[in-house]
Parts: structure tokens; C-alpha cells; sequence
């Protein structure tokens, strides 16, 4: 099982639109795939049409009182589940720093429950292939927890110069976690090539890191569109250019993986 | 993640009302969800444009070896690989048991040999034993999905329309089925479906197999042959009625059989057809008289019958030592089993030509001459005998006396005489007779044997067993004493045809000849046996245990 989050403290970003995109594609490539809504706003449960509520609440999630598994809801498509957005997910951060499973002392960090996420995630292992997190923006132990039970941390990029900042504070964060490390993946997302300074962000930016993709994709109306039609770009138009940028995004994603792991 | 669901059957046996019924339920599913046919799926690597129609063929062996131990073995396609199912009636899901098979021929009958090295193959090895297991029925589905959807549009639940229908023997449409399949958390959405769904007039909740539904199309049955006699007679028919209704079941039996000996589906067929014209032989010596045919007549049916018989045995006879081949090669002692590669080749040779004689003859216009004037004769007879035997008058109002009286009175005067004869020579047998003497008490045996099962349904159950198990014992003796003198007879003409032939290389000499050794000493083994198996069969006890059967009861 290998666990991708979609992730940047910045809001906006596409973070849920990739989430939802790259999840599709894995179930349509083979892999049992989920995806966790863990905005409490629910906009990737919405693009599934699936309720922003979990059965027994959040809280119970949260803190191991129910089994994720009670929470997981098929989409429409194969191969592909979600476990939804819940409002109590707004006050996580409090969810997750309550969460003493059994008493026992916690091995995170600064004493902080940080790889609590990875711990319920961990009985999944056996009927998914991939999980997909689609993370809120911001800093929060939210965050931590989700790039601490990551493999691959996703980033989608908007080609300014914060941006660039944002990623090598990111790279810096995760470059000091004791044990394991996750992989970062960043891509450019919402692209305007006609933008003289989008063209000058990437070139400067792309070349010389080895952890940004060199897929693009573009910013195109369709991808918009996907809150309208409440599906995956892939399903909406697939010969579309923006169901291709995507298809190559997980291609690459796929193909970089194969090269860490070997 | 396989999705749970529940199944329903359009009733009825009308195609004409099925789609109306289909239709009715998804008018039923629409008053709460909307429902939409299932896109298409993308194109994948792996599915075809047909991916939602699925193609099935059930075997059983030509007795229904399958279904009388309650198995159903099914051989399904599958673009991934396919696969033989056997799946058993019994609520043991460790019964169940499949096995991936590469290019099998699903129209052909299959030897047991064609699963070897699978669990399918090993689970019904010993039960099918040397009968093919033969395509009974075959179906294609093709299946027709449905999106359920919520208010927001979200797939909530899935209905499948499978229209199945018989591909062979005999083509033809099979009701519907229906099935809500769930989606993971939508449990109480999927119920409801089924809450709709069980209130459509013409759908039946439940699932019976469609294999089941298929047979019933092809108008088989499972059971529909088997090679016992279970002629319809009762005890006040006339005794010329119910000879004929015997002779007639034993010639239904070699027509039906004949169709798989010409083919050479497998070894049983040319056996079960020989063990009815044996048994017709046998009938006509036993009751011929009560026919009411001339004595030529009689004597040209009996003839006929004699050359069918003959004209069978040396392929049997080989098939006979091709089938003990296995357990012969096991037995030896001092030979290797590949000595006697050179004797199976050489009976297979001599198979193929004999078998081709044999064809030839059922072919001929005398082979159809004979079974089908015969059938004419007798079915004349049954309708001009049929009806009881007593309570009929004839014209001058003299209650009505059918020749031989009536099939009650017939049974027991022919099994008393041939259960005396039996008696008899069996008394006169001391260790010093010859062997002749025994292959003649073998052969009244037979004959007795017979008249007990052509007069089966006349009999109380428990009696009949008791009886019929003793002489059972008494006739596997006496037949291993004669079949293994038989074949030592055999191996030693074969060896020395193959010394001519230049085909039999001195191990293999050896080897036959251990071979008969072993037959010899089966033989003895028999012999010895015989004083006791008889004494069980025909002492005063057993004496009175036929009398008792005879008058209707038991001892
Ligand atoms: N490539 C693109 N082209 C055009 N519009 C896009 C593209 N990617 C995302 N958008 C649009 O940008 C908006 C924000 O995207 P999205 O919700 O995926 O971001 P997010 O990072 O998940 O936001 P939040 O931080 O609020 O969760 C949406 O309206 C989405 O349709
Ligand atoms: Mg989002």
C-alpha cells in the first residue's frame, strides 16, 4: 500500500483537484485505491457526490474508536473508494492531540502525536493498493501527521515566486524527520504559458530540482468545470488536454517511483 | 470488496411476458431512484467490447455420475484464463473447488485423464472413473448493468439484468434474473431496491442454479438414463404385456447407447449396450414363449441378439485389458512398467481394427433391421397386452385369461426355475469338478440374476436386496474365476501373434508373463472362494429367502 498526500500550506492551489484526478487514475490503472477527505470543507466527497458526513462522526475516526473501514463509501467508479469529509474534521488538530490509543506514551516528536494518522491507516494495508489524502491548507498538526504517514507528498506548485520559497521550506521540514522520509513530488499546476513570469518561474525553478515533475499542467476550463460536473477530468472529456496532462502526471509519478525503489 | 447482492427470477415460461417483467421493475426501481443504464467502460487493456457476456458448459457422465453424488462441474471462459468449477449442493463451501484449463474444447466429451494434475481432476477421479464427462448444457449470458442514483446523482446501488440462454443441444431463450448489487456504504440504499424490487408481481426472490433452468430447456433430466432395467410393470398386468414392457425398456437401453459406442466417447457405453442385448438373450430363453411369436420368429430375434453380442466382444475384451492396464503395470513384481509398452500398443492396434468391425456391423442394414423391426414387434404387442389381467371379460362374458397368466405369476415361475437350475448344478460342484462346470453355473447365475432384475418392481425392496446381494458375491466369484482364465488365454495368443509379428521383445515376454502369473493366482484365489460364497447363497436359508420373495414377502 502506498500512500500519496496532496499537500501545501498554501490554500487554493489544486490540491483537491489533483487528489481527485490522480486517485482516479490509479483505480483505473488496477490499484485499489482510496481517498481520504480530511478538509473539513469536503470538496473532494462532493466531486464523488458523497455526503461530507461520517456514520458515528469524525471524532470516533479520529480516535480509533471505529475502524476507518465502517467510513469507506464506493464511488461510481471501480476500484476506487473514499472515505468522507466530516465538519468535526475543523477541529482535527484537537481530534488528533486528544488521540492516546490505549494510554500508551507516544513516539512523535516533541511529544506530539504525529504519526497518528499512519497508525489508522495501517489496517488498510491488506484491500488498498494506494490511499490518496487530500489535506487542508495550512500548518497544523494536521499536516505533520499527513507527512509523517506519507510515502509520496504531492505539491502542487502555482508558478510564483512564493511558491518556490514554500517548497524549500517543505523539502527542509521533512528533510529532518528522524527515521523514514517521505518522497516529495512537486509539479506546476494552473499554468499559463501566455504569463511571461509563469515561463521564467519554471525554467528557473524546474532545472536544477530533482523533486519537481516535468509535467505541467496547464490552467484549461475544464478542470474548472470538474465542480460542475461533480467527476474526474478523465471521465468529463477524456481526450481532452487536461485528462493527458494528468494521465502524464501519474505516469511520471509512477515512473519515479519505480526508479526510488530500485 | 465483491459487492453482496440479491438475486431475483422472472417467472413464468412465456419470453413473451419476461421483458415486460424486466421492465416492471425498473418502472418500480424509478419511483425512488433514478436509473440509468451503466457507461460503457472504457476501453481498458484486458476487456473486450463484449466484456458483460459470460458463456458457461456444465458436464456429467452420459449415468449422471455428477448429479447422483450431487456435484455440478462447470467449465467457464474467461479472457484472464479459464476455469472448471465443481461446485457441490451440499452447503460445504470447502467443496468447492476450481481448476485453470488452457485450450479446452468445451463441445467435447472429456476423459478424466483431460484434468489430470488439478483439484477438479483429483476430487472426481475415482467417481467418474473410466465415462467421459460429457457437455449436458451450455449457456450464454449477457448481462445488462444499471445505475441506481441518489438525488445527488451518486451511484448508490447497481441492478444487473442477465438474459441468459441455452447455446446448445438445444437453443433457446431462459428467464431473466435480476441481482442488486451493493455499494460499499450505501447498505441501506441497496435494501430498499430489493424492498421495490420484491414487490413486482412476476419476480421471484432467490436463486436456483442455471444449469438447473438450462436442462429443464434441453428437456433433460438428471437421471434420465441409467442402466438398470426399472421396466413400468405391475403385478396384475398380462405376463405377455409386461414381457413385452421389459424387452422393450432393455432395447431402449441398447439404442440409447449406441450413438456414444459409435463415437467412442468412452468404454461404457459398448459395455451397457452389451449388458442389454445379454439381458434381451437372456429374456427371450427366460419368457420368449409368452410373446406369442412363432418359434422362428422367435428363433430369428434370438439370433440377431446372439450376432450383436458377438460382434462386440473382442472390442470389450480389449477394452477390458486396456482399462486393467494401470492397476497391471502396478502389480508387477518383477518387470519394469515399461516392459509391456510394446503389449498396450499392440492392444490398441488390435482395438482400433476391431472396433472398426464393430462400427461396420452397427452400421449395417442388418443391425438396423433387426432393433427396429424388434421395436415394432414389441410395441404391437405391449399395446394389444396392456391393461390388467384380471377383470377383463371376453365377449361371451368369461372372465379374460391372458396366455402365461398374469406378469405376477410369470415372475415367480421363471426366477423358481432358474433359482433350481442354479441350485442344482452349484450342489453338483466338488473341488475335483473342471472348470467348465463352473463357467456353466456362472452363466445360469446370469440368467437368474436377470430374471430377478426384469422383475425388480414386483418385488418387496428389503427381500430382493438380501437376495440379490448373496447371488451378487456368488457371481463376482464366479466371475473372476472365468475372466481370469480368459485373459490368461488372451495374453498367451497375444504373446505368441506378437513373436510372429516380430513386435514383442523379450522383457516384454517377461513382463506378460508375470502378468499371467498374477492372473493365475487370482484365479485360484477364486476358486477357493467359491464353496462359501455358494453355501451363502444357497443353503436352506437361502432356499427359503427366495421362496419367501417369490410368494411376496420376507423369510
Ligand atoms: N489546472 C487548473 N486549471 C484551471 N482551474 C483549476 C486548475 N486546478 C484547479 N483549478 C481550480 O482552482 C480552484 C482551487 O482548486 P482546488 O480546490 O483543487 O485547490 P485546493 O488546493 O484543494 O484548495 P483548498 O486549499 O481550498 O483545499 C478550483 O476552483 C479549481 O477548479
Ligand atoms: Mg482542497
Amino acid at each position: 500500500m502506498r500512500i500519496y498526500a496532496i499537500y501545501n500550506i498554501k490554500g487554493g492551489v489544486g490540491k483537491t483537484t489533483t487528489a481527485v484526478n490522480l486517485g482516479y487514475l490509479a483505480a483505473e490503472a488496477g490499484l485499489r485505491t482510496v481517498l481520504w477527505d480530511l478538509d473539513p470543507q469536503g470538496a473532494a466527497s462532493f466531486m464523488f457526490r458523497i455526503k461530507p458526513k461520517v456514520k458515528g462522526g469524525g471524532k470516533a475516526l479520529i480516535s480509533g474508536k471505529r475502524p476507518l473501514d465502517d467510513a469507506i463509501k464506493g464511488t461510481d467508479f471501480d476500484n476506487l473508494d473514499l472515505i468522507p469529509a466530516d465538519f468535526t474534521y475543523r477541529n482535527m488538530d484537537l481530534l488528533l492531540d486528544d488521540a492516546k490509543p490505549g494510554g500508551r506514551p507516544d513516539d512523535a516528536p516533541g511529544g506530539k502525536p504525529a504519526r497518528r494518522l499512519s497508525k489508522l491507516l495501517a489496517p488498510l494495508a491488506d484491500e488498498y493498493d494506494a490511499v490518496f489524502l487530500d489535506c487542508p491548507p495550512s500548518v497544523s498538526l494536521v499536516s505533520e501527521n499527513v507527512l509523517h504517514a506519507a510515502d509520496t507528498v504531492v505539491v502542487p506548485l502555482i508558478p510564483t515566486t512564493l511558491s518556490v520559497r514554500t517548497l524549500e521550506q517543505l523539502a527542509a521540514f521533512v528533510g529532518e524527520f528522524k527515521g523514514f522520509r517521505p518522497e516529495i513530488f512537486a509539479f506546476f499546476s494552473m499554468v499559463d504559458r501566455r504569463k511571461k513570469l509563469h515561463r521564467e518561474i519554471i525554467e528557473q525553478l524546474a532545472a536544477p530540482r530533482g523533486d519537481v515533475a516535468r509535467t505541467i499542467i496547464p490552467s484549461l476550463s475544464v478542470i474548472e468545470s470538474m465542480s460542475v460536473w461533480r467527476s474526474p477530468v478523465a471521465v468529463i472529456a477524456p481526450g481532452n488536454a487536461a485528462a493527458k496532462a494528468y494521465r502524464a502526471l501519474w505516469a511520471e509519478l509512477r515512473a519515479r517511483e519505480g526508479l526510488a525503489s530500485s | 470488496m465483491a459487492p453482496a447482492m440479491a438475486g431475483f427470477i422472472v417467472d413464468g415460461t412465456d419470453p413473451q411476458t419476461w421483458d415486460d417483467i424486466v421492465a416492471a421493475a425498473l418502472a418500480a426501481l424509478g419511483e425512488e431512484f433514478t436509473v440509468t443504464p451503466e457507461p460503457a467502460a472504457p476501453a481498458r487493456p484486458g476487456t473486450a467490447a463484449d466484456g458483460l457476456s459470460q458463456r458457461a458448459t456444465w458436464y456429467d457422465t452420459f449415468d449422471w455420475r455428477l448429479s447422483k453424488a450431487g456435484v455440478t462441474l462447470e467449465y467457464v471462459p474467461g479472457r484472464g484464463g479459464s476455469e472448471l468449477r465443481l461446485s457441490s449442493a451440499k452447503p460445504d463451501a470447502d467443496a468447492d473447488v476450481t481448476q485453470p484449463v488452457a485450450g479446452w474444447q468445451p463441445s467435447r466429451p472429456h476423459l478424466i485423464g483431460d484434468l489430470e494434475g488439478g483439484p477438479v481432476g483429483a476430487r472426481l477421479a475415482s467417481l467418474v472413473a473410466m465415462r467421459a464427462l460429457i457437455p449436458v448444457a451450455a449457456t450464454v449470458t449477457a448481462t445488462a448493468a444499471y445505475r441506481l442514483l441518489n438525488s445527488d446523482g451518486k451511484t448508490v446501488a447497481r441492478l444487473l439484468v442477465d438474459q441468459p440462454a441455452v447455446t446448445g443441444p438445444q437453443p433457446g431463450p431462459l428467464p431473466p434474473r435480476l441481482a442488486v448489487a451493493e455499494v460499499r456504504g450505501y447498505q441501506a440504499q441497496a435494501r430498499r431496491a430489493v424492498r421495490l424490487l420484491t414487490a413486482v408481481t412476476g419476480l421471484s426472490a432467490g436463486a436456483r442454479p442455471l444449469f438447473a433452468d438450462a436442462l429443464r430447456l434441453t428437456g433433460r433430466r438428471p437421471g434420465d438414463y441409467s442402466n438398470k432395467v426399472d421396466a413400468e410393470i405391475s403385478a396384475d398386468m398380462p405376463a405377455a404385456g409386461a414381457a413385452a414392457t421389459i424387452l422393450l425398456r432393455l432395447l431402449d437401453t441398447i439404442d440409447a447407447n449406441g450413438g456414444g459406442v459409435l463415437a467412442d466417447i468412452d468404454t461404457e457405453f459398448l459395455h451397457d449396450l452389451r449388458v442389454s442385448v445379454r439381458r434381451t438373450r437372456s429374456a427371450l430363453k427366460l419368457f420368449g414363449d409368452v410373446l406369442a411369436l412363432t418359434a422362428e420368429e422367435l428363433e430369428c430375434y434370438a439370433a440377431g441378439f446372439k450376432w450383436v453380442g458377438d460382434l462386440t466382444t473382442p472390442t470389450r475384451d480389449l477394452d477390458v485389458h486396456l482399462l486393467d492396464f494401470p492397476g497391471t503395470v502396478r502389480s508387477l513384481a518383477a518387470a519394469r512398467p515399461d516392459d509391456l509398452e510394446p503389449f498396450r500398443a499392440y492392444l490398441e492396434g488390435r482395438r482400433r481394427r476391431e472396433f472398426r468391425v464393430l462400427t461396420r456391423g452397427l452400421r449395417s442394414p442388418r443391425y438396423a433391421a433387426l432393433t427396429q423391426e424388434w421395436r415394432a414387434r414389441l410395441s404391437k404387442i405391449q399395446q394389444e397386452r396392456a391393461g390388467s389381467a384380471t377383470g377383463r371379460r371376453n365377449r361371451a362374458g368369461h372372465r379374460y385369461q391372458p396366455p402365461g397368466g398374469s406378469a405376477r405369476v410369470l415372475a415367480a415361475e421363471r426366477t423358481r426355475a432358474a433359482f433350481v437350475k442354479v441350485a442344482k448344478r452349484g450342489a453338483a460342484i466338488t473341488p475335483d469338478s473342471p472348470a467348465q462346470d463352473l463357467h456353466d453355473l456362472r452363466k445360469r447365475g446370469k440368467e437368474l440374476r436377470y430374471a430377478l432384475e426384469f422383475f425388480a418392481p414386483l418385488h418387496e425392496p428389503g427381500a430382493y436386496a438380501n437376495v440379490v446381494g448373496d447371488l451378487k458375491r456368488l457371481q463376482d466369484c464366479l466371475g473372476e474365476f472365468q475372466d481370469t482364465e480368459v485373459q490368461i488365454e488372451e495374453i498367451r495368443s497375444i504373446a505368441a501373434a506378437m513373436l510372429a509379428a516380430h513386435e514383442a521383445p523379450a522383457v516384454t515376454l517377461l513382463a506378460m508373463g508375470e502378468v499371467t502369473a498374477g492372473l493365475a493366482a487370482r484365479q485360484r484365489a477364486a476358486r477357493a472362494d467359491f464353496e462359501r460364497r455358494f453355501t451363502a447363497f444357497a443353503d436352506v436359508a437361502g432356499q427359503r429367502r427366495m421362496a419367501a420373495l417369490l410368494r411376496g414377502g420376507t423369510a
